[in-house]
């Protein structure tokens, strides 16, 4: 077995079990169940949020950790959230095997700047739920007249985007939703006159009454 | 205590509170508000070097001698980039330094004004965390909290740029007891938790072949954490092996000490660290020298993990149980679980320590020595025996000398040997010396070099000369960069590509150069008394010991080898040295 950092991709369904480690060892009976080594190279998709002094330079050092770890970001989403701690919220979509995902969030955990990380994807399993709450909007305009103009404002209101702005030549929708909605609209809009598309990213929080600040992970 | 004073005063008055006693630097335009206070006192002592990158190494040097930070103070730009080897440095070793540079004035940061560079930019990834002062209000806040972060929680090097003008803006002063204490983000762990810990000690307790595998981390701990190793050692009678950071943490005399571990690490360390069936791993982090070949690392074994860095667990290799916390607060807690218990090691432990003397009868550090040619582990032998029961702190620069001086200089106590471990600088030794100099002047401060490494930072002889510290540099002499030229043997079919050094300086004439002394020694016999006189020389020395060129380090695990699989002396023919690597272990490093 390769170490793993070099091992080879599969793709599979992120899991709560295997290699997270619990620091505070609940489970330690003490002499028979130690965390059996379930040492994983299937890749898994995980949606971290990442609460942050906004100062300067605090986004360029989680990227920084990012690139110079060469880990993942499938993507990144960032805004001040409270504005009288001057707290923001970082929100990242990665890519990586369960202990390269641990890894993240303990080397993330490690930046001065950063007061907590939570792994959305493992508490929503934990809670016994599928997937964290995620939501991306993306404006995408579309330029072109007769039956492909109508075709794509038929398939908006399908896909419930609005129109936000609009001439006799060109529409920009706004439609908001999970990234693959976003995907599956970008793709259909292409043949009908797709001209550019910009995204925010994705905005994510875990279901239920809790909230980051007030519950540790 | 609240005081209105400019930014270069906050800086000496932030030191002063800090208990800084000692700052090394190098003046330029964007610090000499800063240099100007420093003139106009005498508590802070400062010490100026003749590259900036030497002082970094001096502090580290200092920083690992005392346990305390090591405080750096240069100018903006090259003085500045000049640095980042020693940050990084420092980063790799989690070494506490503070280091303050000049920046260009606010107003024109960003427009390429003269001497500026993205200071913050360039020295994020290689500090802990590093700060740019825009505002004086924000600066008496930011320099204690560059002294908590740099020494709490796993240790590391910190940067605080202050442009020129913050330095000349006035503002209020407040000390550390009134900033806060506790970080509202940063809050490093200290003690580990309690099941887990109370599980580890169980755990050890059903050992049948166990070892503890300690490193830097029990050093960065303080002495407390050295002592307490050594009361669990003698509780348990388990097998202690270090990392090179580690060295000293448990005495070299102890009765259970197996010698360094790792790619030139001991016969009985690695193979014991390879079979064992418990291993506790304490303060240190699963290196690549340490594991060599990832998969086939101590495949039989539970693994317990003392770490105050979370990050550093299951990053390499697994564990069964971790344990975050400080390392001292965590062998207090073992230490006590286990005499509460009344625990005692397995029967069976006797023997694996049995089978721990048969390995070491391997006498895998064996050499042939001889009597025409200074052979380097003999002279490292001569050496240790000459400073034996003294005073006494040793660096290194990188390479074989610097395994060698692992091997052969049995380390009594921590803090006493000063290395460059995770980054392998070169030009490290000299200016460490110099800073442990400086905090132990009446200490022997000793730099074991090679001929190729000393060369890096040379130049730091005139600082020693100039502040009238005294340490020795003991050259093992071979005109080759040996650990370049090892590799070449055992990698590329011996063919010697750039490793062989030219007209190397005569060191004895650039020690006179200087201004110090300069001894040459080229037979065996001749080594005690020369040894003798260096150890007696009241100022520097460099001594210019001629060893064997083409002696190798052993014993070696080629790259891309398990521990079990060693190369030892006896065994290193010509040619099972250059079979040693396979093709994939030469795509290692
Ligand atoms: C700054 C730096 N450059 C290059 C290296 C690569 N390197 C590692 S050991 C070594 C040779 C050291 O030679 P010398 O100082 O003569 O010591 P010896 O191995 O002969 O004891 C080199 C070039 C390094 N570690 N650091």
């Amino acid at each position: 077995m390769k170490p793993w950092h070099q091992q080879s991709v599969k793709k599979g369904r992120p899991s709560c079990e295997g290699w997270g480690y619990k620091m505070n060892a609940q489970n330690l009976d003490a002499l028979s169940a130690y965390f059996i080594a379930e040492v994983s190279d299937v890749q898994e998709t995980h949606t971290l949020s990442v609460i942050v002094d906004n100062e300067p330079g605090v986004l360029a050092r989680v990227i920084g950790l990012f690139s110079g770890r060469g880990y993942n970001i499938d993507s990144l989403s960032v805004s001040e959230t409270e504005h009288e701690r001057h707290l923001s919220r970082i929100t990242i979509v990665t890519t990586g095997t369960p202990q390269i995902i641990e890894q993240i969030r303990h080397q993330l955990d490690r930046l001065v700047p950063v007061h907590r990380v939570r792994d959305l994807t493992v508490a929503a399993l934990r809670f016994k739920q599928d997937k964290p709450l995620e939501r991306e909007l993306a404006l995408v305009k579309v330029a072109g007249a007769g039956e492909k103009r109508l075709e794509a404002l038929r398939l908006s209101e399908a896909f419930k985007a609005t129109v936000i702005d609009a001439t006799t030549e060109h529409f920009v929708f706004e439609i908001t939703g999970r990234s693959n909605k976003i995907e599956q609209f970008i793709d259909i809009m292409r043949p009908l006159g797709l001209v550019e598309v910009s995204r925010t990213g994705v905005a994510a929080l875990n279901r239920g009454p809790e909230g980051l600040s007030s519950n540790a992970q | 205590m609240e005081r209105e004073m400019t930014g270069a005063e906050m800086v000496l008055q932030a030191f002063r509170d800090q208990e800084v006693k000692h700052v090394f630097g190098y003046p330029g335009g964007a610090v000499l508000p800063i240099y100007d206070e420093l003139i106009q006192q005498d508590d802070i002592a400062h010490i100026l070097v003749r590259h900036e990158q030497g002082a970094g190494h001096a502090a580290e040097g200092y920083a690992r001698s005392t346990g305390k930070p090591g405080v750096v103070l240069v100018t903006s730009g090259p003085g500045a980039t000049n640095m980042v080897t020693a940050l990084t440095d420092a980063m790799l070793d989690s070494i506490p330094l503070v280091c303050i540079t000049g920046q260009v004035p606010t107003n024109l940061v960003g427009s390429d004004a003269f001497q500026e560079c993205d200071t913050v930019g360039i020295t994020r990834p290689c500090t802990k965390h590093n700060w740019l002062v825009k505002r004086i209000e924000d600066l008496p806040r930011i320099l204690h909290e560059a002294f908590y972060v740099a020494k709490s929680g796993r240790p590391g090097p910190v940067v605080v740029d202050i442009p020129k003008d913050v330095q000349f803006a006035t503002g209020t002063y407040a000390g550390p007891s009134t900033s806060h204490v506790q970080h509202k983000s940063y809050n490093p762990p200290t003690k580990g938790d309690m099941t887990a810990i109370r599980a580890a000690v169980q755990l050890m307790a059903t050992a049948q072949r166990p070892v503890l595998y300690t490193g830097g981390g029990v050093i960065n701990s303080g002495p407390l954490a050295s002592q307490l190793l050594r009361e669990l050692v003698e509780m348990t009678g388990f097998p202690v092996t270090s990392t090179l950071m580690g060295l000293g943490a448990y005495p070299a005399s102890g009765p259970e000490w197996l010698g360094m571990l790792g790619m030139h690490g001991t016969y009985e360390a690695n193979m014991a660290m390879h079979d064992c069936d418990v291993m506790v791993c304490i303060g240190a982090r699963f290196d690549d020298r340490i594991t060599g070949k990832l998969d086939a690392f101590s495949p039989n074994s539970k693994k317990i993990h003392i770490d105050v860095d979370p990050s550093s667990i299951n990053k390499i290799v697994h564990v069964d149980i971790p344990v975050v916390g400080d390392v001292a607060h965590v062998l207090e807690d073992m230490v006590r679980i286990w005499r509460a218990s009344s625990f005692k090691p397995r029967a069976e432990v006797k023997n694996w320590k049995k089978q721990i003397d048969q390995w070491r009868a391997r006498n895998c550090l064996a050499y042939r020595n001889s009597d025409d040619i200074i052979m380097p582990q003999y002279a490292l032998q001569r050496l240790g025996e000459a400073i034996k029961g003294k005073d006494v702190y040793i660096s290194t620069e990188v390479g074989q000398h610097q395994m060698w001086a692992a091997q052969f200089l049995g380390f009594e106590a921590p803090n006493r040997w000063l290395t460059s471990g995770g980054f392998g600088t070169m030009g490290y030794g000299m200016p460490a010396a110099i800073g442990a100099q400086v905090a132990h002047p009446d200490s022997l401060c000793i730099n074991i070099a090679g001929d190729a490494s000393i060369l890096m930072n040379i130049q730091e002889m005139s600082t020693a000369v100039q502040h009238g510290l005294s340490p020795k540099t003991f050259i093992l002499n071979n005109s080759y960069m040996g650990m370049v030229r090892q590799w070449q043997q055992l990698l590329h079919g011996n063919r010697l590509s750039h490793s062989y050094t030219d007209s190397l300086p005569d060191f004895v004439k650039l020690a006179e150069a200087y201004g110090a002394k300069g001894i040459r020694v080229t037979k065996p016999h001749e080594l005690d008394d020369a040894i003798q006189e260096m150890i007696e020389t009241p100022g520097p020395v460099l001594f210019d010991c001629c060893v064997a060129q083409l002696a190798n380090c052993f014993p070696m695990i080629p790259s891309g080898k398990p521990h079990n699989e060693m190369l030892l002396p006896d065994e290193a023919s010509d040619e099972a040295v250059a079979s040693a690597i396979s093709k994939e272990g030469k795509a290692l490093v």
